[in-house]
């Protein structure tokens, strides 16, 4: 989770994701920074994200929310 | 007989085509009749209410219900002005200021945001205004009073003094863009658009008016996709969209995110981007999987009404850099040195000047700003000739193509949306609690880092940031620092503040 949290804050090194959550707070990944966010998180925990879950936000609204994602993508 | 009133395309076709759907959203879809209907109700409200040679501010989620109320302030002979229901409120405010519009259509999504405004004058419900009765005779009257220089819109653009910029453009050139951009891209009745540019910019003119010249479809794809985008290519297909013209930036994601592995967009056939670059590697997985299409690179500021330039890639393109190629049918596009003289000569740099009907009436009620960068053509000396200074920096290829190179000060892109990073500086430096502000933009990365002096913590600046910037335009990175180096002048180092926090 820590990091993951490195990765979070450094696109966003001004966000709380301790509690930040899109449901509450709005939305605040742009396109771009998607990108970086994923690219950054394959490198880092050696998983692949399918295209399929890249059209959900229920999997990206919260630091929480991703590390879950990426504990199931562990796992498979 | 020559075109002089973009609303002559809303007439013809929906006599034409009634019934087929012009502009299609999540929650609504017009046709042409129906949207012609709209659009003289809520012209003759605008008329009965006693509007007319103005602005109306057309606050309204995106959908087709906003374009049929930009088409229903031209029928009153007004001029619409979209504004965003995300744009925060000190923005709508100082655009407010320099508008002064007595009339603002909004709907049930932006109401509570208008509530909290410093506005006094009429505010109209959408939903309403399309109840009207609607006054032929009356519409007539208006449109036989109209010439070609009237304005059509007028959409704000960053401004480096952190005013916005308001650009308006007028039906003729509107028209001339129109006409000349479509015969490039080949739109015709068949044409179905997946339109990605926001409403309250020029970008959008690329669907909105080819739409109605043809017959065309518009699909407004849901803005979500273009953050989490494994649905769009979907949706793409499921609409057989065959024509996009979107920012690099959402093709780019796209490409980078796979999605192209797992689906290909089945029915593209024109795929036009601009704005910004688009990486080669990207660039190429999109020829991969769309091998039928045609990919045509646009370039174009909001003064010169929309695109100005476009180079359409052979098919063995395999350059690392796009060119912007040259103008469109009737517009002139050339190069200036700090002499005011004309660059021809490969590989020299020079500014990109504009000149034809394409030029934008300027700057809304900012003469000051206009006479700076709508000039006379120091060309010419004989007549009155104005042409655009864009601040571009451009130098021609061996085969007399353009390319781009750089700005000349510190506007920059991101994300598509051009931004001064003097108006986020001027934001900061509104906040109580900053004593100074610099704003620099890593182009490597894409990031806008703002440093300051003050104290105030970076969260607080956030939080009060956010109130006066759209979220495009806020800073990905702050540092607080003690005080801002100065150079040897008096200014802010901006190059050593580059050094430090830019690596």
């Amino acid at each position: 989770m820590d990091e993951l949290l490195a990765i979070l804050n450094d696109l966003y090194p001004d966000v709380d994701f301790a509690t930040y959550d899109a449901r509450v707070d709005g939305p605040l990944i742009q396109s771009m920074e998607m990108v970086e966010l994923i690219t950054a998180i394959e490198e880092k925990f050696d998983v692949e994200f399918p295209p399929s879950l890249m059209g959900d936000p229920e999997h990206f609204h919260s630091a929480a929310a991703i590390w879950e994602l990426i504990q199931r993508l562990e796992d498979e | 007989m020559q075109r002089i009133n973009v609303l002559e395309y809303l007439d013809e076709i929906a006599a034409r085509l009634p019934d087929k759907p012009a502009f299609c959203g999540d929650d609504l879809q017009l046709c042409f009749g129906t949207l012609d209907r709209r659009s003289r109700a809520v012209g003759t409200a605008l008329a009965l209410g006693g509007f007319y040679g103005e602005p109306v501010v057309v606050f309204m989620g995106k959908g087709p219900a906003a374009v049929s109320a930009f088409f229903g302030t031209l029928r009153a002979g007004c001029f619409y002005v979209p504004l965003d229901e995300e744009m925060p409120r000190h923005r709508i405010e100082l655009i407010f200021g320099m508008l002064r519009p007595r009339a603002v259509i909004y709907d049930r999504s932006t109401r509570a945001a208008l509530e909290g405004l410093d506005f006094h004058g009429t505010a109209l419900l959408y939903d309403d205004l399309i109840q009207t009765e609607v006054d032929a005779p009356a519409l007539h009257k208006i449109r036989a009073k109209a010439i070609d220089t009237d304005p059509i819109y007028v959409v704000f653009t960053s401004g480096s003094t952190g005013k916005p910029k308001g650009v308006a453009a007028c039906h003729r050139s509107v028209i001339d863009y129109v006409e000349n951009l479509s015969a490039v891209l080949r739109i015709d009745e068949d044409t179905i658009f997946g339109n990605q540019a926001p409403l309250y910019v020029d970008a959008c003119l690329k669907e909105l008016f080819p739409t109605l010249m043809f017959g065309a479809t518009t699909w407004f794809v849901p803005k979500s996709y273009f953050s989490f985008p494994s649905k769009l290519v979907e949706f793409l297909n499921a609409k057989r969209v065959n024509t996009v013209c979107w920012v690099a930036s959402a093709f780019t994601m796209v490409a980078a995110l796979r999605i192209l592995d797992e689906i290909r967009p089945e029915y593209l056939r024109t795929i036009a981007f601009g704005s910004e670059v688009f990486p080669g590697k990207q660039l190429n997985a999109w020829r991969k999987a769309c091998p039928q299409a045609r990919f045509l690179n646009l370039y174009g500021p909001t003064e010169a009404t929309g695109m100005s330039c476009y180079y359409e890639l052979p098919r063995d393109f395999d350059g690392d850099k796009v060119p912007i190629g040259g103008p469109f049918r009737n517009t002139d596009v050339f190069l200036l040195d700090e002499n005011n003289a004309r660059v021809e000569a490969p590989g020299l740099p020079g500014e990109i000047c504009i000149r034809g009907t394409c030029l934008t009436l300027g700057y809304y009620a900012d003469p000051e700003r206009t006479a700076q960068s709508f000039t006379q053509n120091p060309l010419n000396t004989h007549f009155d000739e104005k042409i655009y200074r864009t601040g571009d920096l451009a130098q021609y290829n061996d085969v007399g193509e353009l390319m781009f190179l750089s700005r000349k000060d510190y506007q920059i892109k991101r994300a598509g949306y051009r931004i001064e990073l003097g108006e986020i500086e001027s934001a900061a430096h509104s906040v109580e609690g900053v004593h100074a502000a610099c704003c620099l933009f890593d182009d490597a990365k894409k990031k806008i880092v703002l440093c300051y002096a003050g104290t105030i913590s970076r969260a607080e600046l956030n939080e009060a940031l956010k109130t006066k910037l759209p979220q495009y335009m806020m800073p990905n990175v702050t540092h607080q620092l003690e005080t801002l180096p100065l150079t040897p002048n008096g200014k802010i180092d901006r190059n050593g503040l580059k050094e430090r926090y830019m690596v």
